[in-house]
């Protein structure tokens, strides 16, 4: 377990030396989330009824744009074989990388989110469910995001072909989590949707790290 | 397994396929022809949708062709990955296009009967986007397997994907009993026999049998094509 501590301490030490990487998504986050209601108007109804989706979208997209440096960087110096070498599960190692990816995007846009979700009129319990769900819901959009970014190691077009890979995949956790914000400023029970994202989330957790250790194995040949 | 082997050398598969490819060719017209004639002229209206029923005919074996195309995708990226079954790569490579034209159909002419039967073209109900990403994932298959200089690597990273997306298959085919969905629950492969009439049914198992048999013959020229474009691929290399 020291192995994998340590590799997630150097992913954290390695953003902590250049935070303008995480500075850039976060700012992204921001903008493009402003963007909504410059483009759709200004009525508060309207923008409160689609808060929830306008920053699950955002996030979820913030997350996807810092992914395809992931690998990238420790392939290209060789760090990957290395890792490819040691004796030592592989999918642990890329389990640590999302745990890195997770803890510089995941948890600052979900710390974030609600402050954004004031601008556009969320009350005061779907700004707290917006945190829990997001809070749940990023380390599988990091975790698939992570998959995407293992299999496109290398290819032409690289990003786009990324956010191809990992949108349609990241599906399910984007309805459930915009839905139970949207479930909770109605008044209803939003446990249900956020036992759902859970185990999207563990399922994410139990399968890709397999894939994305075949991913990178078969990169390193 | 011993089949499977069989036809992992490519000029042995070739030989195989040209043996089988006029008799498949003469079943498929013949099929196609037959399930046209019941589902054009030989089956009624049906009382509350018309004419428009007799799109059903192309949809519902188009979707189930559509899902069997990824699951089978999923197969030959298994055979890939465990065996290095070098046929799979190639016939997943001729039988991903095939399939996304299935999902498309699927995805076209069910909005085409749903604009007179919902009044809409499209709903965002849980069947139809679930089959709306199977499109996207075949794409990304696509994309994928001809996204590396190398092509054994876009080969092998479209296996890993075609087995991480084979989870969409189950949320599609059971997205109408877990979600209220407009689209109409299974109809035709239910626990207590089919609850559609015969005269639909029948036109629309011909249908399925004709497709199936098209399917099959595009993915088994496609694959041959793929083998002689590997192989001029490699006469370049070499040269």
């Amino acid at each position: 377990m020291s192995g994998f501590a340590a590799l997630v301490a150097r992913d954290l030490r390695l953003v902590w030396r250049r935070p303008g990487d995480v500075a850039v998504v976060l700012a992204f986050f921001v903008v493009a989330t402003v963007l909504f209601p410059l483009g759709i108007g200004p009525e508060a109804n309207v923008l409160a009824r689609i808060a929830a989706g306008v920053l699950w979208c955002a996030a979820l997209f913030a997350s996807l744009l810092s992914l395809d440096r992931l690998f990238a960087s420790d392939y290209e110096d060789g760090t990957l074989d290395l890792l490819l070498l040691a004796p030592w599960p592989l999918e642990l190692a890329a389990l640590a990388k999302c745990a890195a990816h997770w803890i510089v995007t995941g948890l600052p846009l979900a710390v974030l989110a609600p402050f954004l979700g004031i601008a556009f009129g969320l009350d005061a319990k779907s700004l707290l469910a917006l945190a829990a769900t997001l809070l749940v819901g990023t380390p599988t959009l990091s975790l698939i995001g992570g998959l995407a970014a293992a299999l496109t190691l290398g290819a032409r077009r690289g990003g786009a072909l990324l956010a191809l890979l990992a949108l349609p995949l990241c599906v399910p956790t984007l309805i459930f989590g915009a839905g139970a914000v949207e479930s909770r400023a109605i008044g209803e029970d939003f446990s249900t949707h956020l036992a759902i994202l859970a185990a999207l989330a563990l399922v994410a957790l139990a399968t890709t790290p397999w894939a994305m250790a075949a991913a990178l194995r078969q990169a390193g040949e | 397994m011993a089949d499977l082997h069989f036809l992992a050398n490519p000029a042995r598969f070739r030989r195989f396929s040209q043996r089988v490819l006029p008799a498949l060719s003469l079943a498929s017209v013949l099929a196609l022809a037959i399930g046209l004639y019941f589902a054009l002229i030989e089956s009624p209206p049906d009382y509350q949708q018309g004419e428009t029923v007799r799109i059903m005919f192309v949809h519902v074996p188009s979707a189930w062709l559509a899902m069997a195309g990824y699951g089978l995708l999923a197969v030959l990226g298994a055979a890939l990955l465990v065996w290095r079954h070098p046929l799979a790569a190639l016939m997943a490579r001729a039988a991903a296009p095939v399939g996304a034209c299935f999902a498309l159909v699927c995805l076209l002419t069910g909005s085409l009967w749903g604009r007179p039967m919902w009044g809409t073209y499209w709903v965002w109900d849980a069947r139809l986007t679930s089959m709306l990403l199977l499109f996207f994932l075949y794409l990304g298959h696509i994309a994928l397997s001809r996204a590396y200089d190398d092509s054994a690597r876009g080969d092998r990273a479209a296996a890993i994907l075609a087995l991480v997306g084979v989870i969409n298959l189950p949320i599609i085919k059971f997205s109408v009993d877990w979600w209220n969905t407009l689209h109409q629950p299974a109809s035709v492969a239910r626990l207590g026999g089919p609850s559609i009439h015969p005269t639909i049914l029948v036109p629309l198992l011909w249908m399925a049998v004709a497709l199936l048999l098209l399917f099959v013959l595009l993915v088994l020229v496609r694959t041959e094509t793929e083998i002689d474009r590997r192989r001029l691929e490699t006469a370049d290399q070499l040269s």
